[in-house]
């Protein structure tokens, strides 16, 4: 049967030559991926809100700060068309205090206010110490982006994040109690219409590092230890210096690792498209059925991973990125205390030049030029002590400020890993509805 | 033709078949082989290596005395899988496609595990001598090689016959033939898109390893502060090593479940594919054949026996034409069955897994709570 022979020996080749083929049309992707769209105004803020409210109530039974103050930042809207235009914010706050004129107001603002804001408080407060918390950075891209008018998902994208962050950033001033007395901090929440800021130079990239190297430059100049609170302030720096380097390197893992999410999201919606398009070849009804029921379910897994990602962004991404400004900060203050410091080393040493001075007129007895000479140390001696004190209250202040600013980053971080452990919890609850939910189809396939 | 008694059924279990152990020397692969004796508690194991189940497969295609042997669908063999170091994950990947993820070769282990399976569960196959021989005796089959040259020169031909539009025997063959080349298509793509899903879960559980690992950077415990922030980093290190498990956990269970059932399908679809073919082939040869003697019909002496082979050769094909029917209604009722118990297994591994993680994230979220409030 040399027939049957020839046929067998064609099967065997050609099975050969079918199953060794590899997979050979993976080349990259005719995978759509399906631009991320912005996560809901409400995904963010009304998360901020919702469980963090219960949690801010908390906290405010064990401060010693009690204020009861909300502001939530809302309703961005374009204004005006073309290069000229601009995003202006809804600014509402609800508050029980009795500085302000009502209970709950709202007043628009637009970016440039902001950092308006925040020239004004660092102007009159960063040279006594305090940690005035930096604004959101400008971005040329973004805002251009939003001029134009590209209504593509990553401009929304871009808006809620900036949304977010002056929310972010108001609530981190007004919980500031030195601050919050500030009535340009008052001004800014209440007044109806603001005087347009101008030269607002919103702390750029560049300008932090400028503040880093002067702080550490600083700290090597003080050579004479004083006494064990300059040891305080020296460990201090190093601690900041090092936490600042470490977020950087969790802000870069955050970043990749919101990206992978956006990409799984991507994957996932193509396999799904892949099971319906089988699901519907398919000839047996059980099974066709099944299989479209999965492609639903990768669908609804899809969102999940959409919703999460937004989540990882907003709840550490963005919190890393606002603490490593912050840190730029703290380390400004560090910065003023050694200019006070500086000063007052200066004018020790003027001090003791008018000092020598004195003595080298009393030596060479002219005593016509040593009223002027006595007059000079009185001056120099007042400014000394005035430099001292100015000094010493500066310590105290940035102190009591690094304390402060500990706490609330500690309290911060853990809020949000329990703002993100309710999310987590949260998506595999809603996994197992959906597993649940698809066994049943599963088990009927016949 | 007669059933001769060498092919008597197969004494072991066609359940009971396992792969219990892989051992890798240089570039070789050596399975060891498990199965239960049929009327008896006694169990065997032995010791193959890939080229073995090449034999096997050549043995089972080379079969005598089997009428209708060309209506068999084969279970398709997985390819030889390449161990050595300098074979990449993406050449791995291109060759064995989902077989070559997973730890330690279990996926492509499963495979063969199957392959096997299927192969003693079919109602022909299984009699085959080879089989038997295969699973019980501790000496390894001998290898068989160097029948390869003629293929290439019929390869080429069946390419053709493939590419041209050949009018089926019957309608059935030539509906399930389109279904077929339709399906293929679709289920290798949807393999393939399920290996990204796969790899980018990987991907992302490695980065929640990293973040989770640095968040150990932040920790000093030069004044209260700072011990009480370290505490908070570390928490929250715990939780993304959480993540990364749950990450992790997820991603084994697409690979092994759904990932080897698709994969399965896949090649399950590209084996009937080829199956068609031979059948056309088979049907065409048998046509020429028939018209070759034919035209042999002038000498009126023969007519007899050109009639009595016509008989012959139709009844031949009735045989193979019925075989193959009933072969497509296993081949569907199997495969249908084969992706509900996956799919089922895949749904009911997922179902586990996002319990036990929401068991996992709610006690962490419990402590953080408690801590918060200390």
């Amino acid at each position: 049967m040399l027939l049957m022979e020839c046929v067998l020996h064609l099967y065997v080749s050609t099975v050969e030559l079918s199953l060794d083929s590899p997979l050979n049309d993976r080349k990259k992707k005719d995978a759509v991926k399906p631009s991320l769209s912005a996560p809901a105004a409400s995904v963010a803020s009304s998360s901020s809100k919702a469980p963090s409210k219960t949690l801010e109530e908390l906290e405010e039974e064990e401060s010693e700060d009690k204020f009861d103050l909300n502001i939530s930042v809302t309703n961005p809207e374009k204004v005006g068309d073309g290069m000229n235009a601009y995003m202006a914010y809804k600014v509402s706050t609800q508050t029980s205090l009795t500085m302000f004129r009502s209970k709950t107001f709202t007043v628009r603002r637009r970016f440039s206010d902001f950092l308006g804001l925040y020239e004004k408080l660092s102007e009159k407060h960063s040279q006594n110490g305090y940690i005035v918390p930096p604004p959101p950075e400008k971005s040329i891209l973004g805002m251009t982006k939003v001029k134009v008018g590209k209504e593509d998902p990553s401009s929304a994208e871009f808006v809620e994040r900036r949304r977010a962050a002056l929310e972010r950033y108001l609530q981190r001033v007004v919980s500031h109690p030195s601050l919050l007395q500030d009535p340009d901090v008052r001004e800014f929440l209440e007044k109806e219409e603001l005087p347009r800021a101008v030269s607002t130079q919103a702390l750029s990239g560049a300008g932090f590092l400028k503040m880093l190297n002067k702080a550490t430059d600083a700290v090597s100049k003080m050579t004479i230890k004083m006494n064990e609170q300059d040891v305080w302030f020296d460990e201090k720096i190093q601690d900041v210096e090092n936490e600042e380097q470490h977020m950087r390197k969790l802000h870069v893992m955050v970043e990749s690792l919101v990206n992978h999410r956006k990409e799984l999201s991507g994957n996932t919606a193509v396999f799904a498209k892949s099971v319906a398009m089988l699901g519907s070849s398919e000839d047996n009804t059980a099974l066709s059925r099944a299989l479209s029921q999965l492609a639903e379910v990768e669908d609804r897994i899809e969102q999940l991973h959409q919703e999460q990602a937004s989540n990882d962004f907003f709840t550490f991404s963005e919190l890393l990125a606002d603490y490593i400004r912050l840190l730029g900060a703290v380390k400004g203050c560090f910065d003023q205390r050694m200019k006070a410091w500086q000063r007052w080393q200066d004018a020790e040493n003027m001090l003791q030049k008018k000092r020598e001075a004195e003595a080298k007129l009393l030596w060479a007895n002219k005593p016509d030029k040593l009223q002027q000479a006595k007059d000079e140390i009185a001056e120099w001696e007042a400014k000394v002590t005035q430099y001292e004190r100015e000094f010493e209250r500066i310590s105290a202040t940035v102190r009591k400020e690094v304390i402060r600013f500990d706490k609330e980053k500690a309290r911060d971080f853990k809020r949000q890993i329990v703002k993100y452990l309710e999310s987590l919890l949260n998506s595999q609850q809603q996994l197992i509805k959906y597993w649940e939910a698809f066994l049943p189809e599963a088990k009927a396939i016949a | 033709m007669e059933v001769s008694s060498a092919e008597a059924a197969l004494s072991v279990s066609a359940s009971s078949i396992r792969i219990t152990d892989v051992t890798q020397d240089g570039d070789v692969l050596t399975f060891a082989i498990a199965s239960q004796k049929l009327n008896s508690s006694a169990g065997v194991c032995v010791f193959r290596i890939y080229e073995d189940f090449d034999w096997l497969q050549q043995s089972l295609f080379s079969q005598e005395n089997l009428p209708g042997l060309q209506g068999i669908i084969f279970p398709p063999l997985p390819s030889k899988a390449l161990p050595s170091q300098s074979n990449t994950q993406t050449k791995a990947l291109k060759q064995l496609g989902f077989l070559a993820l997973g730890q330690d070769w279990q996926s492509y282990c499963k495979a063969l595990e199957f392959y096997l399976q299927q192969v003693a569960a079919h109602p022909t196959l299984c009699k085959c001598k080879a089989l038997d021989s295969f699973l019980i005796n501790s000496e390894s089959p001998g290898k068989q090689r160097g029948r390869k040259g003629i293929f290439n020169r019929l390869s080429q031909a069946v390419e053709e016959m493939r590419k041209e539009s050949h009018k089926d025997v019957d309608n059935f063959f030539q509906n399930e033939r389109n279904k077929n080349t339709n399906l293929a298509a679709l289920s290798k793509v949807a393999t393939e898109k399920l290996l990204d899903v796969v790899m980018t879960e990987q991907k992302l559980a490695l980065a929640c390893g990293h973040f989770a690992t640095s968040l150990h950077l932040c920790v000093n415990q030069d004044d209260a502060a700072a011990v009480a922030f370290s505490k908070v980093c570390l928490k929250l290190s715990d939780v993304i090593e959480a993540v990364n498990r749950n990450f992790e956990k997820v991603a084994s269970n697409d690979l092994s479940t759904l990932g080897l059932g698709l994969d399965l399908e896949s090649r399950y679809q590209e084996a009937e594919k080829v199956w068609e073919c031979v059948l056309m082939i088979a049907c065409k040869l048998i046509e020429l054949e028939t018209v070759k003697k034919g035209t042999e019909k002038a000498k009126a002496s023969k007519r007899e026996v050109m009639e009595a082979f016509q008989k012959a050769v139709e009844k031949e094909f009735n045989l193979i034409s019925s075989v193959a029917k009933q072969e497509i209604e296993r081949f569907h009722s199997s495969r249908v069955n084969v992706l509900k118990n996956f799919l089922i297994g895949w749904c009911e591994l997922q179902l586990n897994t996002a319990k036990e993680f929401a068991e996992l994230y709610s006690q962490h979220l419990e402590a953080c709570r408690n801590m918060y409030s200390e």
